[in-house]
């Protein structure tokens, strides 16, 4: 912000001549930066598996149709259990990270010093690690299956459902919650009467969000072992059966498709 | 014998800023007292630190002989009980029902399980349905707090404040965000259920018409300091400045008469200063 003098009195510019001088300074480093970077992407590119991209993608196309609609009678069960995993991951997921956002927002933590940085880091330890990755790891503790998937997409949860919850917390308005205090409320009913009917959109947003995107994770936790369809998925791409691939491919896109619907749906109901 | 007592009472925000410095303050059984002075003059922190939403840094606050500021926190909230407190954004849970909001009025006196499942005192919902009669919401009890106009929260709020079958009333700016006339119906309210009810009331207050009107008393706090204390009457020109700073309060006066003659002229009046800076 710049008031100057003119030739017809005050003048007024965005910037100073200097702030404008750094910032095309700026503009000009990242896109040398950018240039850089094509570059040494390129030199490292086999540019002649590239060019020949549309025939191999063509090929592959050609191997996946038909598919093998007779195969999709065998992807029933699996889709159940990837249904489930998703389903029921999400929940433990909820019931484990309401009370670690309640824990983590600095307005309703019992302490500040010692149980928000514990909650916090159960948050980000959660969120660093991906539902692949869980259920990597889990398939050795707990052994291969559905039950492996569930806990995998839980802990994964966790973090996304308690940061975006205690984010809504910390949000909350405050005269509600001293309004109920006042009237000597215990600290237990001011949570439940001040806060919680405040965060339940928030609430029911975040769960059918969460719930949406797990459906998606669980489709490719049995890759590892670790329950639902992609484990046949798997199996199908080892065995170069491209059919039976086109067939699960379009399966999962398919509940996704409904899940997407769905979960719209009970926003919309929610909210 | 006062009913509320506040004894060198003084509160420094962690910020520096002194917010109320030792400030006396006696009020007698069943008074209505008007507490009016300009934004940040400490009148929100003076009735937050009568019933602890606010910790005073020093100083004492007695309701009826009863020590506040020395209780734990189990003794706080059943004294809390005794104190109704009105807001002036209203501050009811807005996603909650009328019914709700106003039987939150009586968490101090049922236990968690009971309120979770809103499970209230037969009782309670009795007196809830009067109150909602006396403040004129009859037929809203199901409505949600959200879906009401802002008098018509008000009337929530204060019915919330009354079903704790309070003593003492503190009441935060109640008027601040109504349009006028809606501003005198609500303190016209208040003070019709202080005198109903026998209740002491502390009334925080920007507007130094409403609180001529409506209160026994007139207190005047700046910069966290009681500069005037005595009836609504003594409220000169020359007390308002002490309060408020200067400014023109006679002009302001005539603004408020209910002529458009008058208006008319003190602003022409204006004009002719302006024009006379100029």
């Amino acid at each position: 912000m710049a008031v100057f003098e003119g030739q017809n009195g005050q003048d007024w510019r965005q910037r100073t001549r200097l702030v404008d001088v750094f910032v095309w300074f700026c503009w000009l480093i990242g896109l040398s930066i950018v240039v850089a970077c094509l570059s040494f992407i390129s030199d490292k590119t086999i540019w002649a598996f590239v060019l020949s991209a549309p025939q191999e993608a063509g090929d592959l196309g050609g191997r996946m149709f038909p598919p093998d609609w007779a195969y999709s009678n065998t992807l029933w069960r699996p889709l159940w259990d990837t249904f489930n995993i998703a389903t029921l991951g999400t929940a433990i997921a909820l019931m484990i990270s309401v009370p670690v956002a309640f824990c983590a927002a600095r307005n309703t933590t019992p302490s500040i010093v010692f149980v928000r940085p514990i909650a916090l880091f159960i948050i980000a330890a959660s969120r660093s690690i991906n539902s692949l990755i869980w259920a990597l790891l889990l398939v050795v503790i707990v052994g291969p299956g559905v039950f492996a998937g569930v806990i995998a997409i839980a802990f994964r949860s966790v973090g996304f459902c308690g940061k975006l919850l205690y984010e809504a917390i910390e949000e909350i308005a405050v005269e509600p919650v001293e309004a109920v205090t006042a009237t000597g409320a215990s600290s237990g009913q001011v949570l439940t009467y001040g806060v919680v009917p405040q965060i339940m959109p928030a609430f029911a947003g975040i769960s059918v969000f969460r719930w949406d995107i797990n459906i998606r994770e669980s489709t490719i936790l049995g890759l590892v072992g670790a329950g639902g369809i992609g484990l046949q998925l798997s199996a199908s791409i080892n065995n170069l059966d491209w059919s039976r691939v086109a067939v699960i491919l379009i399966a999962i896109l398919g509940t996704v498709i409904v899940s997407e619907w769905l979960s719209a749906k009970v926003r919309a109901a929610l909210i | 014998m006062p009913s509320l007592f506040l004894e060198n009472l003084t509160k420094r925000y962690p910020t520096g800023d002194l917010a109320l410095d030792s400030v006396w303050l006696e009020v007698p059984e069943g008074q209505v007292v008007a507490l009016i002075g300009p934004s940040g003059a400490g009148k929100s922190t003076l009735i937050r630190c009568v019933n602890r939403l606010v910790e005073p840094t020093s100083g004492r606050v007695l309701l009826a002989d009863e020590e506040i500021t020395a209780l734990r926190p189990r003794r706080l909230r059943r004294i809390r009980r005794r104190m109704g407190m009105i807001f002036q954004e209203y501050a009811l849970v807005e996603r909650l029902t009328v019914m709700e909001n106003v039987l939150s009025g009586r968490l101090g006196y049922v236990g968690f399980w009971s309120s979770w499942f809103r499970r209230f005192p037969r009782d309670d919902i009795a007196t809830a349905f009067s109150l909602l009669e006396r403040v004129g919401l009859t037929g809203m009890e199901d409505k949600r707090a959200d879906a009401l106009s802002g008098g018509q929260r008000q009337r929530v709020g204060i019915a919330r404040a009354l079903i704790q079958d309070p003593d003492l009333l503190l009441v935060d700016e109640p008027t601040a965000s109504l349009d006028p006339k809606t501003s005198r119906q609500i303190m016209r309210l208040i003070t019709e259920l202080c005198s109903e009810r026998a209740l002491t009331a502390v009334v925080n207050i920007h507007d130094v018409p409403l609180a001529r009107m409506f209160a026994q008393r007139v207190v005047g706090l700046q910069a966290g300091k009681i500069v005037y204390d005595g009836l609504p009457d003594g409220l000169t020109p020359d007390v308002l400045t002490q309060i408020y700073g200067e400014e023109d309060w006679l002009a302001a006066d005539r603004e408020y008469a209910p002529t458009g003659n008058n208006l008319v002229k003190s602003e022409l009046q204006d004009q002719g200063r302006l024009a006379g800076e100029g």
